[in-house]
């Protein structure tokens, strides 16, 4: 059976070339990247090189680079250590956030809630693009963070950081981006207005367990836990060193194919999308007019069950899947399809197609011709399917 | 073919899927998995977190030992794992909240004893699932229940059998079966004993071998079946409800105050708070007057029931009488009686050879015919 992995927003393969850097980070070169010995300085050179690597795919400096246990950490390190902070500055404080977030995100700042501070949580239009204005009109004169992501997990809708940053430092507030989806797929830059930035090695074909948080110069930022005096104290304990020199490796890789790669994933997957309107009725692209990752495509299938659908094309060997992987088996409809104002019906006939660098134009065209002949099936055994569509059986929309 | 095994996380489930995936060897290296496990999540355990006793209900889905809690998908799939089978967890909830859990409460509220699992055989197991499975691909399901399914060549229909091993038999909860069902189903442990399954978990080395059986209602921790019908109707917003009535004497006079219908089963001897000379026993509830009828055990035996919305296995004409016996609960042991198919669609008339005790309306009454399940449907009166 031929298999085609569609689901590089979920994870990527780890890089050969990430592999072959950390190997011997795996094995001889097992120092404690904090002693003093000889062994201990080859680790320390490994992970200084590791975030020189980081910092140049930012366009920060390394001094800015803090390593985390992934993206879900970068995020809470953020959020709760700003608004931590904050608190020897004022008593009353409050957070502006979006309805897309990951939930990384919006669990924490659900989480400084329940602490008493306040929070803005500020919709994204059907596009799944978030107003810039919406989030200046949403700032208060005790608005200590404002957190929104760069580009979106489920529908790949890139937001305007560059703007809401501007706007951020109008008002002297703290920004935070959330760019572990964007972060070595387009280009992600530590632009003026951003205070931090949050990635992930897994999303960017570096290993798994291991992310990065961007802190610019002077951010004040309280750690969320306690020990050493690892990484300028502000994430406490032993380096993971091969996981931190995979981060580096593929920070490398990503600034010196990204553009490149991008094009071409770009193509492809225009023609995924192109192809599934036309050969599948009722199908439509979600956010499909805003800008988006190049890799991305939500697809909503008017009728079917989204779930049922990635089992079948598990089946047959292709790897997608309904939304957020953190959220499967929660099934609680998307968020973010709810918060674009999706139905709970037309959220549940989603699923998303992700693309990555082995993708091939062959993989498409194995989706393609599995997933036409799949959807017909589910829908002749869908009684609701006729009624449903009735006769715009023949429709094909792009939502624009 | 692929056949969807059913994997609740428990041994006879999972003893099932490990004897497919032995029988069924890839029938072609590029076709379809000739297995493949599913668990259907009914109920999210989050819900109603003050049954669990737990504050927030971050632990809730911890709860053992009940089916959807997390313990239970991470057994099933550490066993798919273990087997090599690709696993999938496929939600249910909102179907399973309509077609078994309101309906439980409701008939619970009408007075009744109602058996959710059979319920959710014909509604989800038997339906929802076979749909989910035919839709990724899956030909056969197969579920880990102790029956039977036989196909009868010269009648050119399914028949549905009682288990090889008696003393677990659960064709008591699948009388709601259609031919269609029955074509699409397997029963693997239907030829095997509780020792031969329990038996086969361990040669093989099946990750819950060990793992103790759960006798509750799926969703209802610690058979506390009134605190959870409390419990629900509060989160769907009903008020608090003053349940109370009249606890009655089958002479007809008032002895006592009952808590409200849905505590009481037909039968039950405990928590009727009244002091008699001889021992008191619910004989009937009446949800219409909200009253709760005690009497003597001997008031307890019935000859007859009356039974609705049957579902005949083998098919059966009006006004026919049939000679068998009759189960009225899970662990009653199969009666003498005498059916007869009323000639109004879906009804029967049950006339047992000696009284029964305790005929419970909402309990399923199911027809055998030595072990072959002629047909079952829903007690609605005895007398």
């Amino acid at each position: 059976m031929q298999r085609v992995y569609l689901d590089h927003n979920a994870t990527t393969p780890l890089a050969p070339e990430v592999f072959k850097a950390m190997e011997p980070y795996l094995t001889g070169e097992f120092g404690n990247a904090s002693s003093i010995h000889a062994w201990g300085q080859r680790a320390k050179a490994a992970v200084e090189e590791a975030r020189e690597n980081v910092a140049r795919l930012l366009g920060a400096q390394a001094s800015e680079i803090i390593f985390t246990s992934g993206g879900t950490e970068s995020d809470n390190l953020a959020i709760l250590g700003i608004v931590e902070a904050a608190r020897t500055r004022s008593c009353t404080k409050h957070v502006v956030t979006t309805a897309i977030e990951h939930h990384a995100v919006l669990y924490a700042v659900k989480a400084l809630e329940r602490q008493g501070v306040r929070a803005t949580y500020v919709p994204a239009g059907s596009s799944g693009v978030v107003d810039p204005l919406d989030i200046r009109r949403a700032i208060t004169p005790d608005t200590v963070l404002i957190s929104v992501m760069h580009a979106n997990n489920e529908l790949g809708t890139i937001q305007p950081i560059e703007e809401i940053g501007r706007i951020a430092r109008d008002h002297g507030v703290a920004f935070h981006t959330d760019a572990v989806q964007s972060a070595g797929k387009i280009r992600v830059t530590a632009a003026p207005g951003v205070r931090l930035l949050s990635l992930s090695a897994h999303k960017l074909y570096g290993p798994k367990g291991v992310g990065a948080l961007y802190a610019r110069k002077g951010t004040p930022l309280r750690p969320l836990m306690y020990g050493g005096h690892h990484e300028r104290d502000r994430r406490p304990g032993t380096e993971n060193v091969p996981g931190i020199v995979g981060l580096g490796r593929a920070a490398e890789l990503a600034l010196e194919q990204g553009h490149e790669e991008a094009s071409h994933l770009e193509k492809l997957r225009d023609h995924l999308e192109e192809q599934i309107l036309r050969r599948v009725p009722c199908a439509y692209v979600n956010g499909g007019a805003s800008p988006r990752l190049p890799t991305t495509s939500s697809i909503s299938f008017t009728g079917i069950d989204g779930e049922g659908l990635v089992i079948a094309l598990d089946m047959r060997g292709i790897a997608c899947s309904t939304g957020a992987a953190c959220s499967s088996g929660s099934l609680e409809p998307s968020h973010v399809l709810a918060a674009i104002g999706k139905s709970r019906e037309e959220a549940r006939s989603t699923i998303r197609f992700s693309l990555g660098r082995t993708t091939t134009r062959e993989d498409i065209d194995y989706t393609l011709e599995v997933l036409s002949e799949v959807v017909n099936r589910l829908r002749s055994l869908s009684p609701n399917y006729k009624e449903a569509t009735g006769d715009q059986l023949s429709a094909i929309s792009i939502q624009k | 073919m692929t056949i969807a095994i059913a994997m609740s996380g428990g041994v006879d489930s999972s003893t099932a899927a490990a004897i497919l995936t032995q029988k069924c060897a890839p029938s072609e290296p590029l076709g379809n998995p000739p297995v493949v496990g599913l668990t259907m999540q009914l109920w999210n355990q989050r819900r109603l977190p003050q049954l669990q006793g737990f504050e927030e209900g971050l632990e809730a889905g911890r709860a053992s030992g009940r089916c959807c809690s997390l313990d239970d998908v991470y057994d099933a799939r550490r066993v798919a794992n273990f087997l090599g089978i690709p696993y999938y967890v496929i939600n249910f909830e909102e179907a399973f909240e309509e077609a078994v859990v309101r309906p439980f409460v409701k008939q619970y509220l009408a007075g009744e004893t109602p058996i959710p699992c059979s319920l959710c055989n014909t509604e989800i197991k038997f339906d929802r699932f076979i749909e989910t499975a035919v839709e990724i691909g899956a030909d056969r399901i197969a579920t880990g229940h102790y029956a039977r399914i036989r196909y009868d060549e010269s009648a050119g229909r399914y028949q549905l059998l009682a288990a090889v091993d008696r003393g677990k038999d659960q064709s008591y909860f699948l009388f709601g079966l259609t031919q269609h069902q029955l074509s699409r189903a397997l029963f693997p442990l239907g030829e095997y004993t509780k020792e031969q399954v329990r038996a086969i978990a361990r040669s093989q080395k099946l990750p819950v071998a060990e793992k103790l059986e759960s006798q509750e209602i799926c969703f209802v921790p610690n058979r506390s079946y009134h605190d959870f019908i409390d419990a629900y109707l509060t989160e769907q917003g009903g008020k608090p409800r003053d349940a109370r009535g009249e606890l009655v004497a089958s002479g007809g006079q008032v002895i006592g105050e009952h808590s409200g219908v849905h505590h009481f089963t037909v039968g039950q001897r405990k928590g009727l708070r009244v002091a008699a000379g001889s021992p008191l026993y619910v004989i009937e509830i009446d949800a219409k007057k909200n009253r709760v009828i005690v009497g003597r055990n001997e008031e307890l035996l019935k000859c007859r029931c009356t039974v609705r919305n049957v579902n005949w296995i083998r098919p059966v004409s009006a006004g026919q009488r049939l000679e068998g016996s009759v189960r009225i609960r899970n662990k009653h042991v199969p009666a003498p009686a005498r059916i007869e198919v009323s000639s109004t669609s879906g009804a029967a008339l049950v006339e047992f050879v000696e009284p029964q005790r305790a005929i419970t309306p909402g309990q399923a009454a199911v027809f055998y015919d030595e072990d072959e399940v002629v047909g079952g449907g829903w007690i609605e009166g005895a007398y």
